[in-house]
C-alpha cells in the first residue's frame, strides 16, 4: 500500500480496501478477464493515477478509463476550425488553456500563436467577454468546449452578452454531453464493462436521474462520486456491494456536492442556450448521435460559425494513432504503438496524451511500467 | 477545466449581474453567483465556500468540503494550474 499514508485518512483508506477485498469473493466474476470498472470523468482517472489506486484494489479489479475528458476527444478537424477563425483579420480567438494544445491538422492554436493569430487562453468565458468589451474594433471568439460542467458558463456569457448587445463577440460551440456518450459506449458491442465510477462535478449539474437506463437497460452499477481518493475507494466497494447482492441501481456517493436533481438555474440557462446536434465528432470513437449541443438560432449573432460561414473541416486522426482503442478500453495506453514514442505530452499526436486528464499523459507522467496491468486479451 | 475549485464568496459586488468577490487561495476574482442564489437572497453567500467552474460558482458547499478539496486538486496540481489559468485571465 504505498501511496496510503498520502491520503488523508490512511486508515480509513485501509478499511475501505479490506471491505473491497472482503466483498470481490461475493461478486460473480467475467470469464477470462479481470472486472472492469469504468471511471467516466477525467478528474476520476487523474486521481486514480495521482494516488495509485489501480495498485491498492485486488488485480481482480481493473479500472477502464473512460471518454470523460472533454480535450482528449476534441477532434483534429475541430481544431483546424478553430485556427481558420483565429487567422482571419482583426480576430481575438479566446480559450481555456488545454484546448490551446490540442493538434489539429496545421498544429494546434499555440502553433497558431507561433504564425501571428492573436491566440489569448482565459479562465473564463467571461474574461473572453470582457476582452470584447475593451477592444470593440476586433472580433472576439471564443472557443467554448466541454462536458455539462461548463456548459452554464458559456451560456451564461453568451446570455449576458446578449444582454449588453455585445456586437463583437461569438462563440464556437464544441460542448458534448454526457447521457448519449454512455448510451454509445453500452450500445457497443466490444465494450466490456461491467460496473460505472460517475462524474461528480457533471452530476452536479445536471443530477441523478439520467443514468437510470444504464441499471434498467444494461443491468450495470452506476455509482456517482467525488474525486478524492476516499470518495473513488468508497464508490467502488458501493459497486461490487450492488454485484455482491445480485443488484444494479443508480447510487450517489457524492451527495454532499450532488443534489438528486442537479443545478436547475444552471441546466436552464443551458436548454435556453443549446440545443441537440444530430451527430457530433469524437476523437477516436468516430460520430455519436445526439452527443453535441449546438447554439440556437435564436442567439445565431454570437455563433461564430455561422458569423464567420464556417465550412467545418474534416480530418481523419494520424494512422498510427490507436486513441480509439484506448478510450472504448481495448487497450491500454502504453500498448498503443505510438506511446512514449512519436507521442508524448511534449509532443502529443492523440489528444490523450495533452491533458492532464487524459489516460496517456497519465500513464507517462506516473510511469507507464510501474502502472502496467498485464494485457488480457 | 472540468474540476470545480472551492472559493469563499467574500462581497456582493452586482446583484443586477450575480457578480462577487470570491477568494481562492489568497487570489480575488470576480465571480458570476447566478447559480446558487435567488437574487433577493444574494446576501446570504457572504461567507459561503462554493464550488467554482471557470468564473461561475455551482454548488454551495461546507468548510470542511472545501478544504478537503483543496487539498486534493493541490496534491494533484490541478489547483496550481487553475490558479495560474485565473491570474492570467485577471490581467486579459
Amino acid at each position: 500500500m504505498k501511496y496510503a499514508d498520502e491520503f488523508r485518512d490512511p486508515a480509513k483508506a485501509r478499511s475501505l480496501i479490506r471491505e473491497i477485498e472482503a466483498t470481490l469473493p461475493r461478486v460473480t466474476m467475467p470469464d477470462n478477464r479481470p472486472l472492469h470498472i469504468m471511471e467516466v470523468c477525467g478528474g476520476h482517472t487523474h486521481s486514480i493515477f495521482r494516488y495509485g489506486l489501480q495498485k491498492l484494489v485486488p488485480d481482480s479489479i481493473e479500472f477502464v478509463h473512460g471518454p470523460g475528458c472533454p480535450v482528449c476527444v476534441l477532434p483534429m478537424g475541430r481544431v483546424d476550425d478553430c485556427i481558420t477563425i483565429a487567422e482571419q483579420p482583426g480576430v481575438i480567438f479566446t480559450t481555456f488553456g488545454d484546448a490551446m494544445r490540442v493538434p489539429g491538422s496545421r498544429g494546434s492554436l499555440i502553433d497558431a500563436k507561433a504564425r501571428g493569430a492573436d491566440v489569448r487562453m482565459v479562465y473564463s468565458p467571461l474574461d473572453a467577454l470582457s476582452i470584447a468589451r475593451k477592444n470593440p474594433d476586433r472580433e472576439v471568439v471564443f472557443f467554448a468546449l466541454g462536458f455539462e460542467t461548463t456548459m452554464p458558463s458559456t451560456a451564461l456569457t453568451l446570455l449576458q452578452a446578449a444582454d449588453e448587445s455585445v456586437g463583437n463577440f461569438s462563440m464556437i460551440c464544441q460542448h458534448i454531453t454526457i447521457i448519449p456518450t454512455l448510451k454509445a459506449l453500452l450500445a457497443d458491442p466490444f465494450t466490456m464493462i461491467d460496473g460505472f465510477i460517475g462524474p461528480g462535478h457533471v452530476s452536479m449539474i445536471i443530477g441523478n436521474k439520467g443514468y437510470e437506463f444504464i441499471p434498467a437497460d444494461y443491468g450495470k452499477p452506476f455509482v456517482v462520486s467525488g474525486f478524492e481518493p476516499l470518495d473513488m475507494l468508497q464508490a467502488l466497494l458501493m459497486v461490487l456491494q450492488q454485484m455482491a447482492e445480485g443488484r444494479a441501481a443508480v447510487e450517489n456517493q457524492y451527495a454532499r456536492v450532488v443534489p438528486e436533481d442537479g443545478n436547475p438555474a444552471a441546466m436552464k440557462a443551458i436548454n435556453e442556450v443549446y440545443e441537440e446536434r444530430e451527430s457530433s465528432e469524437w476523437r477516436g470513437l468516430g460520430t455519436i448521435d445526439h452527443s453535441g449541443v449546438r447554439i440556437r438560432a435564436a442567439y445565431a449573432d454570437l455563433d461564430a460559425e455561422r458569423k464567420f460561414g464556417l465550412v467545418p473541416a474534416v480530418v481523419a486522426d494520424p494512422e498510427i494513432c490507436q486513441c480509439g482503442e484506448v478510450v472504448r478500453g481495448q487497450l491500454k495506453p502504453m500498448q498503443c504503438r505510438a506511446f512514449g514514442r512519436e507521442c508524448t505530452p511534449a509532443t502529443p499526436l492523440g489528444a490523450l496524451m495533452v491533458s492532464s486528464e487524459g489516460a496517456c499523459a497519465a500513464y507517462y507522467q506516473y510511469g507507464a511500467t510501474e502502472l502496467a496491468a498485464p494485457n488480457h486479451d | 477545466m472540468c474540476l470545480g475549485i472551492p472559493g469563499l464568496v467574500t462581497e456582493i459586488l452586482d446583484a443586477d449581474k450575480f457578480v462577487a468577490n470570491v477568494e481562492v487561495s489568497g487570489v480575488t476574482r470576480k465571480i458570476n453567483v447566478a447559480c446558487v442564489a435567488e437574487a433577493d437572497k444574494l446576501d446570504d453567500l457572504v461567507g459561503k465556500w462554493v464550488l467554482l467552474h471557470v468564473g461561475f460558482a455551482m454548488s454551495i458547499i461546507d468548510e470542511e468540503e472545501a478544504a478537503r478539496t483543496l487539498e486534493v486538486l493541490t496534491q494533484m496540481g490541478e489547483l496550481q494550474e487553475e490558479m495560474a489559468a485565473m491570474r492570467n485571465g485577471a490581467v486579459a
